[in-house]
């Protein structure tokens, strides 16, 4: 085992599987020798591997997106770097109408394995249109899978199983977790996580705290909390929202009868919506009491750091929530 | 440019082949056969056979929602799209495209495409992976007049200049987005002269000359081939019929289509090759009879196949 921080292990994720493939190359915006990605995860591939396989492109989304798609349909195993989450909106046709559509459109004879990294969340002042989380959106669109990664081990090993799958798979990378430093131990043998499988991130029986990102480091700081008021909670990170891990999340609330989600979205059709709603549907006699979502207010990410304090879901909030289910 | 008996009476059966299914299609559409709705290729088909003679069967080419005539001349097999067309289980998609997506990955045909100015991207990865695995193929990039007003246009051509790619945009100039003549919306009298912009060749064709585009493509392939980067090449055509059957049209002066009729593509290049001793008239006769049979046959497979099994809707959305 080493201990990697979470930018460390997407660099590695990268590097291993370059090496690996030499179909897999990334494409985007200020990736190349200089900053090797805006928060520099990249850095030291471009010496590595090159401009051919670090391409380096204008600020172009929408020809990074359907570039990747073509090159994709063609042999090539594009990873398409699109910078913050919020770029998405500007290639909003390549992922709706052509990225997700193509296998099933042309019933089923193209393969599109394309992966998408993107910077999510917020939390840096960055303001509405560089900080969102939007699975709930994505989620809404078939054919594409989402990971979300909370963990060094879990980032290298989901990144690992995004670039080999043969489907568009979206990354998302939440900023706190690089600015913030996040670390963890990661083997040193090759590995990977698959999508769809939840984890159990603490066990516990009185009540079950569905979070994945940076929602689940407070999500664990709030269940250490907890512990000492002898509340007993399970956290559970379904680390990929599509393919969703639903048999994980209805097991763990039929041992505790409660459910929590936190989720830092919008809760209007957000992620935690969904995953709600599986619940009601397919395990509502496992509940207790009624499902908690904390989310974030139905408005955009505000600039002011009191302001952005206030709008993200914080582990007091998920405390609070807890106390009242339990 | 001395193309041989061959290829000259190749170009012809896939020009009339084109025709044939299109009005045929027009047909079945107003008789209800066909759901959803369709985009005529009807006296377009100079430009994408001329556009297509020039290609490999390994070559790529990414098509709009005016696909049909794209599709035909790369090679796509009038049975199988006229079944799509229909719906059935048979067709190039099993039923889950329609008019506007069929595809032939066998033969390099990425897709028709529902959104103008969709294909201008995709065609860019798709001459960026050829590169990238160091073969020699190249990519047509289909668009419309319509679609080089779109984002895409610039992005995906801006990138493909950059990077020297080996693709072709080919600009099908036909004078109207939908109902909105393009001189209302470009002020260049040649969508072509916009190449200037990328520092890449642009040159503007008689789309109604099969040879012209033949000969026009051509070098522009050749150029592609040897890694020379992109080149606009802009046809410009008459779209026979309406933007889609059923467009109430009006936008049209009837000169203006009156003129493209007189100098049909079909017609002219028959003559043509009747003139130039390249074929009698007994020989166009017997390549008009070999797709008339071709086109009742691709609908007979098309009304006799089967729809697919409603439940196959829940079926290939991932590899």
């Amino acid at each position: 085992m080493s201990v990697l921080t979470y930018s460390e292990a997407i660099r590695a994720a990268f590097d291993e599987e370059m090496a690996r493939d030499d179909k897999v190359f990334i494409m985007g915006e200020d990736i190349g020798q200089y900053w090797g990605g805006a928060l520099g995860e990249l850095k030291g591939l471009w010496d590595k591997y090159g401009p051919e396989r670090i391409r380096e492109t204008p600020i172009s989304e929408t020809a990074i997106m359907g570039g990747a798609i073509g090159a994709a349909v063609t042999g090539m195993r594009p990873v398409a770097w699109m910078y913050f989450t919020d770029f998405l909106g500007v290639c909003g046709d390549e992922m709706m109408n052509q990225l997700t559509t193509m296998r099933y459109m042309f019933g089923g004879k193209a393969k599109v394995p394309v992966t998408i990294v993107v910077y999510s969340g917020a939390g840096v002042s960055a303001a509405a249109q560089h900080s969102k989380c939007i699975e709930g959106l994505l989620m809404s669109i078939p054919g594409l899978k989402i990971v979300s990664p909370s963990t060094p081990y879990d980032e290298k090993g989901l990144l690992r199983s995004a670039i080999r799958d043969d489907n568009p798979v979206l990354v998302n990378h939440h900023k706190m977790l690089i600015f913030g430093g996040v670390k963890g131990e990661v083997p040193e043998e090759e590995y990977t996580i698959p999508l769809g499988k939840a984890d159990i991130k603490r066990e516990g029986k009185d009540v079950t705290i569905v979070a994945w990102s940076l929602m689940l480091h407070r999500a664990l700081d709030a269940a250490k909390k907890l512990e000492k008021d002898g509340i007993n909670a399970e956290v559970l990170d379904p680390r990929t929202l599509v393919p969703l891990d639903t048999g994980a999340i209805l097991k763990s609330v039929g041992k505790t009868g409660r459910l929590v989600i936190a989720d830092e979205e919008p809760k209007m059709g957000s992620a935690a919506c969904s995953i709600a709603a599986v619940v009601a549907e397919a395990g509502f006699d496992l509940l207790k009491k009624p499902v908690k979502l904390i989310c974030a207010p139905d408005t955009p990410v505000p600039f002011s750091p009191p302001l952005e304090k206030f709008w993200m879901p914080s582990e007091e909030r998920i405390i609070q929530a807890v106390k009242e289910v339990v | 440019m001395d193309l041989g008996k061959d290829k000259l009476i190749e170009i012809y059966r896939h020009m009339v082949r084109i025709r044939v299914f299109e009005e045929r299609v027009a047909k079945e559409f107003a008789a209800g056969n066909i759901p959803g709705f369709v985009h005529l290729y009807s006296g377009e088909e100079a430009s994408a056979v001329g556009a297509c003679s020039a290609l490999r069967t390994d070559d790529y080419i990414t098509s709009t929602h005016r696909g049909h005539g794209h599709l035909i001349a790369k090679g796509g097999k009038t049975d199988r799209m006229m079944a799509e067309l229909y719906g059935k289980k048979t067709g190039y998609n099993n039923g889950k495209g329609g008019s506007m997506h069929i595809a032939d990955m066998d033969i390099g045909i990425l897709g028709a495409n529902g959104i103008v100015g969709g294909g201008l991207t995709i065609a860019g990865g798709a001459a960026l992976s050829a590169k990238m695995r160091d073969t020699d193929q190249v990519t047509i990039c289909f668009l419309g007049d319509g679609a080089s007003n779109r984002g895409t246009f610039h992005e995906g051509i801006n990138l493909a200049a950059c990077w020297k790619l080996p693709i072709i945009y080919l600009i099908e100039n036909n004078n109207y987005a939908e109902s909105t003549c393009i001189a209302d919306t470009c002020q260049i009298a040649n969508i072509a002269d916009r190449s200037a912009s990328y520092g890449i060749p642009g040159v503007t064709v008689d789309g109604s000359d099969v040879l012209a585009v033949y000969e026009a493509v051509s070098a522009a392939v050749e150029r592609a081939r040897k890694g020379e980067g992109p080149t606009l090449v802009e046809t410009k055509v008459c779209r026979f019929r309406g933007h889609f059957e059923g467009d109430p049209g009006g936008y049209r002066p009837d000169k203006e289509l009156n003129e493209w009729l007189d100098k049909d593509c079909i017609a002219t290049f028959s003559k043509k090759l009747v003139e130039m001793g390249s074929a009698t008239k007994e020989e166009i006769a017997k390549v008009d009879q070999e797709i008339a049979n071709e086109i009742e046959n691709a609908v007979k497979f098309a009304s006799e196949s089967e729809f697919p099994a409603p439940e196959e809707a829940l079926e290939g959305v991932y590899a």
